[in-house]
């Protein structure tokens, strides 16, 4: 089992099990929906933004552990980002996954993020890390559209 | 558990699993550190040797195009190419040879009857009944020709356990219906749909039927005779034979009244620019050169699992699923999705708390080889109410240990998940 803690850390474990933001915003001024159509998994975001800064942030919707801890994840740590540190966190997230970049090269880029550094490991399952984050990539930029993982 | 003397014992005369699972080198390897335990047959099932070699000896000794050259590599070829298709017509009893059409997947199958025989019978107002467990390759097929045509679908309602409502079924039968298209097994749930009573029903009002036997023809005795079926489908390797050769059995009168499906070399008896007379069945339909090797390859997977036995087969996988049935029930929180009567080598499950792509990912770290997802059947999940299941499928090489290493592994995911 411990391959298996690196991709279930106990963090990610904790927030499938409570996810947090797991709602959805009165007011929300931008939303995405994010679909991933190999395992079905569906994610509806929310984000209040004001001048350019996201004030807050939530999901809903239903998906694997990694799926949902990584939603619940990053809708943690991009309240109070800007639209474009947002962006940027999309871009470092997305390169750690696909294990593409070292997190532990830059760890105040990512942060508590970092526990999803396993997941390069899996690639069945990088998609269900990065839904959520291709869901806030598309709200950011006000897409008004499905977002698919199988658009990349 | 169980121990594996009592595993390798003959669970009846004449079938040894042991002895089996000897003739499929893959079987051997272990991933992940442990022994590969492959439960995902529905998806594709492993080839024993006698196909390997079937593929080896002829790109080794007689690969030449077939049906074309005059020197003694082609017409051996052609000679082997159309042994296999003689196997096939003996393997679900066909009339006649010209009824067994090579295509590349069942998928292609359904495509050609929906391109040739819907095109030409589909009006506007016309309906084709299909079910709610279709895999996408019997609903989007007959979805293309139907908007093309302004026809539409229809479908059969399923019960809670996964069973067809054959009384909705009959209602479902009108003037308007052209043809129905169902599955035999379902590779979802396993259920085994009473075809040859629907075949029967249908035929009452005139429709013809196409059934999708995918999942069925290595898990059951497929005669399409006693079926009376107009059209069956079914692909080489979920059959323990090579990817990318299927077989579309139609009935010599349909296939004649066809247009052809796709042009080109060997389709044709002649051309000029002015006009094309086409070939004889079952060549009207095999454009281009087909996938020798895979057939010859098909047809050595089928004389394997005939000389072992259908029945046998049968038998030994109808055990194991009793077996699974009852060991998967024992896992706290898991819940079978699928419990008709009628049901052969599937097992799909949800667990409470747990994403089936979870369970997969952990039972993988055992060496245990399952299907998570939608099983390319979304309407379906839509019915049950769920987004995926987890999916175990049987073959003939599995035993009752490696279902005891399927349900060791789900005690795991419940230990990391709960």
């Amino acid at each position: 089992m411990s391959d298996l803690r690196e991709l279930y850390q106990e963090v990610i474990l904790d927030h499938n099990r409570r996810p947090r933001n797991f709602r959805a915003i009165e007011g929300a001024n931008r939303h995405a929906e994010g679909y991933n159509p190999l395992c079905g998994d569906r994610l509806s975001l929310y984000l209040k933004v004001e001048d350019a800064v996201i004030k807050d942030a939530s999901f809903q919707g239903s998906g694997c552990a990694i799926s949902k801890a990584s939603a619940s994840m990053m809708t943690d740590s991009v309240k109070g980002k800007t639209l474009s540190e947002a962006r940027g966190m999309f871009e470092q997230f997305h390169q750690m996954v696909t294990g593409n970049a070292d997190p532990l090269a830059h760890p105040e880029r990512l942060g508590k993020l970092a526990v999803f550094e396993g997941v390069r490991n899996y690639p069945a399952r990088v998609k269900c890390a990065s839904l959520a984050w291709h869901t806030l990539r598309s709200a950011v930029d006000a897409k008004d559209e499905v977002v698919s993982t199988e658009a990349e | 558990m169980t121990n594996i003397a009592s595993i390798a014992a003959p669970s009846q005369a004449g079938f040894n699993v042991r002895r089996i699972r000897e003739d499929f080198p893959i079987l051997r390897q272990t991933v992940h550190g442990k022994p590969l335990v492959y439960l995902d047959n529905a998806a594709t099932t492993q080839k024993p040797r006698a196909v390997l070699d079937a593929l080896m000896a002829y790109y080794s000794e007689d690969n030449a195009n077939v049906h074309r050259g005059v020197h003694l590599l082609s017409e051996r070829a052609t000679q082997a190419f159309e042994d296999a298709r003689a196997t096939v017509q003996r393997f679900i009893n066909a009339a006649s040879a010209r009824e067994i059409v090579f295509t590349r997947n069942a998928t292609e199958g359904i495509n050609l009857v929906a391109q040739t025989f819907g095109r030409t019978r589909l009006a506007p107002g016309d309906e084709v009944v299909i079910s709610a467990m279709e895999h996408h390759s019997n609903i989007v097929p007959w979805q293309m020709v139907c908007e093309e045509k302004g026809a539409s679908l229809r479908v059969i309602p399923i019960t809670d356990e996964g069973a067809l409502q054959l009384e909705e079924y009959e209602r479902l039968l009108g003037s308007h219906t052209r043809l129905v298209s169902i599955v035999h097994l379902s590779n979802v749930l396993g259920t085994i749909n009473p075809v040859q009573q629907m075949i029967a029903t249908a035929h009452r009002r005139g429709v013809p039927v196409l059934i999708d036997g995918s999942q069925a023809v290595h898990h059951m005795t497929v005669d399409v005779q006693a079926l009376d079926a107009d059209f069956y489908v079914f692909t080489g390797h979920k059959l323990y034979g090579p990817t990318g050769i299927g077989v579309l059995y139609g009935k010599e009168r349909l296939l004649d009244e066809m247009p052809p499906y796709q042009g080109g070399g060997d389709m044709i008896r002649s051309v000029t620019f002015e006009k094309t007379t086409y070939n004889a069945l079952p060549y009207k339909f095999e454009a281009g050169t087909p996938n020798i090797a895979g057939a010859l390859g098909l047809a050595a997977a089928v004389d394997y699992v005939t000389g072992i036995g259908m029945d046998r087969i049968s038998a030994h996988e109808r055990e194991l699923l009793a077996y699974g049935t009852a060991a998967l029930s024992g896992v706290p929180g898991l819940t079978l999705i699928g419990t008709a009567a009628e049901k052969s080598s599937v097992l799909s499950f949800v667990m409470d708390g747990v994403h089936p792509h979870d369970i997969g990912t952990v039972v993988d770290q055992e060496g245990v080889a399952i299907r998570t997802g939608h099983h390319c059947a979304q309407p379906l999940m839509q019915r049950l109410g769920i987004a995926a299941t987890a999916r175990a499928s049987l073959a003939l090489y599995n035993t009752r240990e490696e279902i005891d290493a399927l349900v060791a592994a789900l005690h795991k995911v419940r230990e990391l998940f709960t």
